[in-house]
């Protein structure tokens, strides 16, 4: 079997778009033009994103364009986050910062301890998949927290009133929201190789590369998944709890969603 | 005696807005550090808002507020809250047993200043091991009462405690209320239930559309 997928191979899969559209077409779903813009959006982004990579990672360039890269791709995530969940205060900065530290926790011990070389080949795809893997997590953890905090209010400021600091009386708040936010990245965790093959393994596989390879790459990948979304969620809480709360110990006004 | 020295709240010109609305409008008033001190009022007159800036929950857009004479914000909140214990119109139980929710307000409390204050708010100290959830309205609101106590504070702002409770669980609080203003701590108690007034107030105030001025002749005798 020839290990890459051709033009015309990428021609024949558009088949399946059409099938999932055809689908639609016939349940009345009314979702076929959503489909088709999706597929095509999605095929558009990745050929730029490829012509991108194939500049950013060839050999010879600077490793330092793959850190622009990587630097980018931490920005675009937090706007990303900030979008999905306006309702979080000052989601943006939070999240871009959380996102660093994932990238410095990860990263740091990838490339620092020679898991993998430090090349552009490595270093932006391993990032990619800290920042998308982490995305999720990093959102429900800070829309968790800011939902706990205020539907509990009476509960927080009981606290409060019996003269605990503001990072105490939120502590029970951000374990919940914290707890909320890992328990399905350890379950998916738990669940790899058993209930399906993850994404960087299947591609390794359909690559060429040996099954037992592509199982060390995507154990690596998995924990450095689980250590992301640990420290991205745990940045984002512990950073919402000083803007969630003023420095002399109140709990700011939070909206309801119906307020917003 | 200094009247200064008797006061336990002093508001200088306090005015808190909300929505645009002036919830309390440059209230000028002390409130005296002994006994219990009633601020009666109807619904949305502000009340709780006057509570709360007591305990700095809440801060004025405008004005001052004392206590003992010190300006609230130069005060450590943390300090204030626990000379300046509060409890709230609805019952605020923490996960756990009773004895897991004193131990919030008291790490190191230990079972007998446990017991203890579980006994001045008339509750039976083997509730220590029992889930708090599992109180009956009346029993939750004296624990956190009992919580609140174990902080030892000088001022126990209350705000409508009794507003869900029936009369005898209500007659019970009061009893305990009246007790705690007889061992010297000072009390301040919001209610719109003027009947209760009557019955717990060595003095009244009456907040109505902003203003907070003295009602003459309602406290009991």
């Amino acid at each position: 079997m020839n290990d890459t997928v051709s033009w015309a191979g990428l021609a024949v899969s558009l088949l399946l778009v059409a099938a999932a559209a055809g689908i639609s077409w016939w349940q009345r779903l009314g979702l076929q033009r959503q489909i088709l813009i999706a597929a095509a959006r999605a095929l558009v982004q990745l050929l730029l994103v490829g012509v991108a990579l194939t500049l950013v990672i060839s050999p010879g360039r600077s490793i330092w364009w793959s850190w622009l890269w990587v630097a980018a791709m931490l920005g675009y995530a937090a706007t990303v986050a900030r979008r999905r969940a306006p309702e979080v205060p000052h989601l943006l900065t939070l999240a871009l910062a959380s996102f660093t530290a994932a990238a410095v926790v990860t990263l740091g011990v990838l490339f620092g301890l020679h898991v993998f070389p430090l090349t552009g080949r490595t270093l932006v795809p391993i990032a990619g998949m800290m920042v998308g893997n982490s995305m999720t997590a990093t959102v429900l953890a800070g829309r968790r927290l800011t939902d706990e905090l205020r539907d509990k209010r009476d509960e927080v400021e009981a606290r409060l009133a019996l003269g605990q600091p503001s990072r105490q009386a939120a502590t029970p708040y951000v374990r919940a929201s914290l707890r909320a936010a890992l328990t399905p990245q350890i379950e998916t965790t738990k669940a790899t190789g058993l209930v399906f093959l993850p994404g960087a393994m299947t591609g390794l596989i359909l690559a060429g590369a040996a099954p037992l390879q592509a199982v060390l790459v995507q154990a690596v990948v998995m924990f450095l998944v689980l250590a992301a979304t640990a420290t991205t969620t745990t940045v984002i809480a512990l950073g919402l709890i000083r803007r969630l709360f003023t420095p002399d110990h109140r709990l700011i006004y939070l909206p309801a969603p119906a307020d917003r | 005696m200094d009247e200064r020295q008797l006061a336990a709240f002093e508001f200088d010109r306090v005015t808190v807005k909300r929505a645009g609305r002036r919830v309390l409008d440059e209230v000028t008033a002390s409130v005296s550090a002994a006994g219990i001190t009633v601020i009666s009022g109807p619904s949305g007159a502000g009340k709780t808002t006057l509570l709360r800036l007591c305990n700095r929950l809440e801060i004025p857009h405008e004005g001052t507020v004392r206590y003992r004479g010190q300006p609230l914000d130069e005060l450590d909140p943390l300090v204030l809250r626990r000379r300046v214990g509060m409890v709230f119109q609805r019952p605020t139980p923490f996960p756990g047993t009773v004895g897991d929710n004193l131990a919030v307000a008291h790490p190191d409390a230990g079972a007998a200043k446990m017991s203890a204050a579980l006994n001045r708010v008339a509750l039976d100290p083997g509730l220590l091991t029992q889930e708090a959830r599992t109180l009956s309205g009346g029993e939750l609101q004296r624990m956190c009462l009992a919580r609140t106590l174990v902080t030892q504070p000088e001022t126990l702002l209350l705000d409508e405690p009794t507003s869900a409770l029936d009369a005898r669980p209500k007659q019970v609080f009061e009893t305990t209320a009246r007790e705690l203003a007889a061992s010297g701590i000072t009390i301040i108690w919001v209610t719109h239930d003027s009947d209760q007034a009557g019955r717990v107030a060595d003095r009244i105030y009456q907040l109505r559309d902003g203003h907070l001025t003295p009602a003459a002749g309602e406290a009991r005798p």
